[in-house]
């Protein structure tokens, strides 16, 4: 692997770890504040595969960077200013339907993107993403099944749902955009060219939110930032309580 | 004594176990849906203290650890409520008991978790704590609440290993680690004693309970054990006892220990703990927040339904 390459890995790999412990984060808040017992526990798994992705993308990436970090210490001991995110991921939880919305423009996300990145030349990569492809199966089943409940149940959940999607579509943008680090390895056989895929998510998204009788927004605007750092406000507050016990003793084991 | 109260009794003293068809009497029924939908409510209001610590677990694998654990947790609150319904109450009327005060849960959750080292106590003592009296509860009476307790302990000797595992990296840890280790095995292991509940001479239930073999072992036995299994642990730990009486006595072949304070065990049982209003606003925040959840999933069924029927026609 040349020195480029290496240090590009290395900083997607930080960008997908990032993607899934500030996602697995923010479906893990859920816990205990579900409708009922069952999503609970289904909130739990959802979050738990997600955390379990983050842990082996920064496990990778500290193998990769070799000065002694842990995945700990990628997840835990980084500024928001530092993490790489897409913004979706960091929303707040909101109301139950803007946490399914998020979860569905997420999950056919990664329909699209994870058996890409099983093509990856990057074996490490490529095996996190098999694993990955069937978690995500199970996960879309689930938000696709809620969003039609939600979006063709009453006219409140009607109307809560349509309010998620308008106020959630301007973020899904950015999924979608490459920037020189994620083209190098495109062209290397090693990261998924996202940019190919909007397509494919719109015509799946658009299917599912017509049959949950929601509309589609007009793209009539983007905002945009997350790989490179440029946040909602809402990851700082999200850091501070994630960071806090790890950060106040420094260098402890747990 | 009727033939089925004689057949009843019978099968109580073969140790065959009670099914939800089978006769039994309606103190027994009632005697039991108290004490499994309180046991469901216990693993269900335990989610929040713990849950209250999933978004600040110190590293990503503490943090899996304690979302299985809460969600194991939720996943032992449906077998009991699945448990209680054979016996004919609803999932919703045991909802609606919990939250008008009627229903009561474990003590125990009634206690703030205010460090980290508090979820590693909480794995360690409380869930050891239920782990004795659920083994004793593995062969209680009625076979659905039976067969649960044989699933649950499984799962809950799986919590208490990684609970006294997470407390053991913290007393072997740093001089602030330890600390908070010490401080919160001084704050749990009291009210961790109190989850069996008061002395068997002050014990509403038990004698009946005892008597029908709901309950196998008296609340002082039971505690008795947890107390026995302790001491080593805690030594192992390398921390201090909090109970400074606890002493071997072998003429008993048990530690004696100091008495509880069963001021404050009651005060916390009749609601004026640390958390019991938190506990129980938390609980119907979340179930009124979730109504239109609920409301919206009748609704599409509904509809699915009458386009189903109209196809048929």
């Amino acid at each position: 692997m040349s020195e480029a390459i290496k240090a590009a890995t290395l900083e997607y790999a930080t960008r997908l770890g990032d993607d899934s412990v500030v996602l697995g984060h923010r479906i893990s808040e859920w816990i205990s504040y579900g409708p009922f017992l069952e999503e609970d526990i289904a909130y739990g798994n959802v979050s738990l595969d997600y955390i379990g992705r983050a842990r082996m993308f920064y496990t990778y990436a500290a193998e990769l960077a070799n000065d002694g970090r842990d995945e700990d210490d990628f997840a835990y001991m980084r500024n928001d200013r530092e993490y790489r995110n897409l913004l979706l991921m960091e929303m707040p939880k909101g109301d139950f339907a803007y946490s399914q919305v998020r979860q569905l423009f997420a999950d056919v996300y990664y329909t699209y993107v994870l058996p890409e990145l099983l093509q990856s030349k990057d074996e490490t990569l490529s095996a996190i993403a098999a694993k990955a492809i069937k978690e995500t199966k199970y996960h879309l089943r689930r938000s696709r099944d809620w969003v039609l409940r939600l979006g063709d149940g009453t006219e409140e959940s009607h109307k809560r749902t349509q309010k998620a999607v308008d106020a959630l579509w301007g973020y899904t943008h950015e999924l979608f955009d490459m920037d020189e680090t994620e083209q190098m390895l495109a062209d290397a056989g090693i990261a998924v060219d996202v940019s190919k895929l909007r397509g494919a998510w719109l015509a799946k998204v658009t299917e599912i939110l017509t049959e949950a009788t929601l509309t589609v927004p007009a793209d009539d605007w983007a905002v945009r930032g997350g790989r490179v750092g440029y946040h909602t406000e809402n990851l700082g507050h999200m850091l501070t309580e994630m960071q806090i016990v790890h950060r106040s003793f420094p260098g402890c084991k747990w | 004594m009727t033939p089925e109260e004689q057949n009843f009794m019978r099968k109580i003293e073969a140790e065959e176990k009670i099914e939800p068809k089978d006769w039994m009497p309606d103190a027994y029924r009632k005697n039991l849906i108290r004490q499994i939908s309180q046991h469901a409510h216990s693993e269900v209001i335990g989610m929040q203290p713990e849950g209250n610590y999933i978004t600040r677990a110190p590293s990503l694998r503490r943090k899996a650890v304690l979302i299985s654990k809460v969600q194991d947790e939720a996943g032992h609150g449906l077998y009991l409520y699945s448990a209680a319904e054979t016996l004919g109450i609803s999932r919703s009327e045991m909802i609606e008991q919990l939250q008008s005060g009627k229903a009561k849960y474990s003590s125990i959750f009634n206690y703030p978790v205010l460090t980290w080292a508090d979820i590693a106590a909480i794995g360690w003592l409380v869930d050891g704590a239920a782990i004795v009296n659920q083994v004793s509860l593995q062969r209680t009476s009625y076979g659905p609440y039976s067969r649960g307790m044989i699933r649950i302990c499984k799962e809950e000797s799986f919590h208490q290993r990684q609970g006294y595992e997470a407390m053991l990296a913290l007393a072997k840890g740093s001089p602030e680690q330890k600390a908070m280790a010490q401080d919160a095995l001084n704050r749990f292991y009291w009210p961790a004693l109190m989850m069996f509940g008061p002395h068997d001479s002050d014990s509403a239930h038990s004698q009946k309970s005892m008597e029908w073999k709901i309950k196998r072992e008296t609340n002082d036995d039971l505690r008795q054990k947890f107390v026995d299994q302790t001491v080593k642990q805690i030594e192992v730990l390398g921390l201090d006892h909090p109970d400074q009486a606890i002493k071997w006595n072998e003429a008993r072949g048990h530690y004696d220990s100091s008495d509880l304070n069963w001021d404050e065990f009651w005060s916390v049982i009749n609601g004026n703990g640390h958390c019991n209003r938190q506990r129980i606003e938390h609980h119907i925040a979340a179930h009124d927040e979730g109504e239109w959840v609920r409301d919206a999933i009748t609704a599409y069924n509904e509809k699915k339904r009458a386009k189903k029927a109209q196809q048929a026609a």
